[in-house]
């Protein structure tokens, strides 16, 4: 019971200072063998139940930390803890993951796509099939469960994407810019029915995008990054928000305005650095 | 073809392309027929000897002497398994050293030298080789189909893993793929569709390994009948042979172009 306690209370990801660095590309930016430090000495926790946005200027190795969460890139420095155990080794077992790109296989069907986690933890495959169809109606899919990928639109297929991702329930939910492809409006729409879908269940969720509004309209918090190289958090603002929000017409009330300037003010510097290094 | 055309005459946009493709294919067949009219009258004056071009009736009589004696049947099965395993047995093989040699960096700088060595070997000379191998019965056929059909799968198995992409990899990591479950679920079936892209050429190898390999030494087959005519002299023989096989490659270009459609049903046209 003290166990279970401590559990409940253990933040879903604790990054403690990571810290990752790459060997740079020759040629790109300078010659081989120097290292390029994406990030540096990030702690950042995220609650259970949270819904947690990042938002950075572009390059600045936003991808990194969802990455190293994700268990997909090892931090050269520091640790990552999960619900209070280390992340050490193999993929991140409670985390989903949405992709930016493209991420489906090509070669199957919209319900084999979403079939395909179930298929790998072994599951009936009638079972599977069940809760795959069911999914896919929850992200409106219903009825295309047959299309391969390139039969979809953009959006339906980021809605098989989500699908894939849920259908496993995974307890914290990562999503890396996974709408910036999309047109505003099937956007604004993707947006709303990720609220919904995270209202019913409340997952932990960390959301990496560039678009402030995007990241104020969801989120509970929003951290800032610095601009790159050696990446790291400089403010955190809380979203008090209320809840049920339609993204869409929180953007025009006096609070989001508000905030969205503060945080702005903020980050407006870091854009201003990202751009200048982006240039040189 | 002229009857298609009169039949889709309403639509007048659609109609001009119809009756474009129309007249192209008259034209083809009257290059055609004119070529055999060339051929028929030259050899008919004996201004090209008959003895080395052969007559266009005589090699049209004797084709149809095989179908309807229903001799030529044997050897175009004989020819089309010889076909179909060497293709079958090459593309496996290829399948798994391409995955092979793509997932494991040790296993492809070792032999890399060899491989490029190999490739760029005539293969075809491996022909008398195989048969003293395997004798003049069928398998001498395949295994020179396979060394053929094996280099155009191979290298295409190995691209096509190599550029698997690292977004559905990680994406099907993340979904808890195991080592097996990624071969078998991402690189097995992008490799997969990587081999049906070159269907059609390797295909074509399996079929030019066993009408050489008979070609050189064997006891059956269309390439038999070629070389046993080639034998006697009898020139209109090896026409014949010729014309039969230009039939069934033909053939077997299509039916690979059916398959091809029926199991890239996924991809984007």
């Amino acid at each position: 019971m003290v166990d279970a306690m401590a559990i409940q209370s253990a933040p879903a990801i604790a990054f403690k200072k990571v810290t990752c660095c790459f060997p740079k590309a020759a040629g790109k930016y300078g010659s081989a063998g120097e290292i390029y430090t994406a990030v540096k000495d990030v702690s950042l926790e995220i609650k259970d139940g949270e819904f947690v946005s990042v938002v950075g200027p572009t390059g600045c190795g936003k991808s990194t930390l969802l990455n190293v969460a994700a268990g997909l890139i090892r931090p050269t420095s520091g640790t990552i803890d999960i619900f209070g155990a280390s992340l050490v080794g193999g993929t991140n077992r409670e985390a989903g993951y949405m992709f930016q790109a493209e991420s489906l296989m090509a070669w199957r069907t919209a319900l084999q796509n979403v079939m395909v986690g179930l298929e790998y933890q072994g599951m009936d495959a009638a079972k599977a099939r069940d809760r795959a169809i069911g999914w896919l109606a929850k992200v409106g899919l219903a009825g295309f469960e047959d299309r391969y990928p390139h039969q979809l639109s953009g959006g339906m297929r980021k809605r098989v994407s989500l699908a894939q991702m849920l259908v496993l329930d995974p307890r914290i939910v990562l999503l890396d810019e996974p709408f910036s492809a999309l047109d505003a409006q099937t956007r604004v729409l993707m947006e709303n029915e990720l609220l919904a879908l995270w209202a019913a269940n409340r997952k932990s969720v960390l959301f990496i995008t560039h678009d402030l509004e995007e990241a104020i309209s969801m989120s509970d918090r929003v951290v800032v990054l610095s601009a790159g190289p050696a990446t790291h958090p400089i403010a955190e603002f809380e979203i008090d928000l209320p809840r049920p929000r339609d993204v869409s017409e929180i953007r025009l009330t006096e609070q989001f305005l508000k905030l969205h300037h503060e945080i702005w003010d903020v980050m407006k510097e870091e854009v201003l650095k990202g751009y200048a290094q982006s240039k040189r | 073809m002229l009857k298609a055309s009169a039949s889709i005459q309403q639509v007048s946009p659609g109609r001009k392309v119809i009756s474009a493709a129309a007249r192209l294919r008259i034209m083809q067949a009257t290059l055609f027929i004119g070529l055999m009219l060339l051929w028929y009258v030259l050899t008919e004056t004996e201004v090209l000897p008959t003895f080395f071009f052969g007559q266009p009736i005589a090699v049209f009589k004797c084709v149809v002497q095989w179908f309807v004696t229903g001799e030529i049947f044997y050897h175009l099965w004989v020819t089309s398994v010889e076909t179909v395993l060497g293709f079958v047995i090459g593309a496996s093989l290829a399948l798994i050293c391409g995955l092979w040699f793509a997932l494991s960096p040790t296993a492809s700088a070792l032999s890399d030298p060899y491989i490029k060595a190999i490739n760029a070997m005539p293969r075809v000379i491996l022909a008398p080789i195989f048969s003293l191998w395997f004798g003049l019965g069928i398998w001498s056929k395949v295994a020179l189909g396979v060394t053929l059909v094996f280099f155009v799968v191979f290298f295409n198995v190995y691209q096509g893993v190599k550029e698997v992409s690292p977004v559905v990899l990680s994406n099907a990591r993340m979904l808890g793929a195991s080592r097996g479950q990624l071969l078998r679920t991402v690189y097995l079936p992008s490799a997969t569709s990587w081999v049906f892209s070159s269907l059609h050429t390797s295909v074509g190898m399996a079929f030019v390994g066993a009408v050489v390999g008979e070609y050189l030494g064997s006891s059956a087959g269309v390439g038999y009948l070629i070389l046993q005519a080639e034998g006697v002299f009898d020139v209109n023989t090896v026409f014949a042979g010729i014309v039969v096989l230009t039939i069934a490659a033909l053939l077997l270009d299509a039916l690979v172009g059916v398959v091809e459609r029926r199991l890239l049903r996924w991809r984007p046209t």
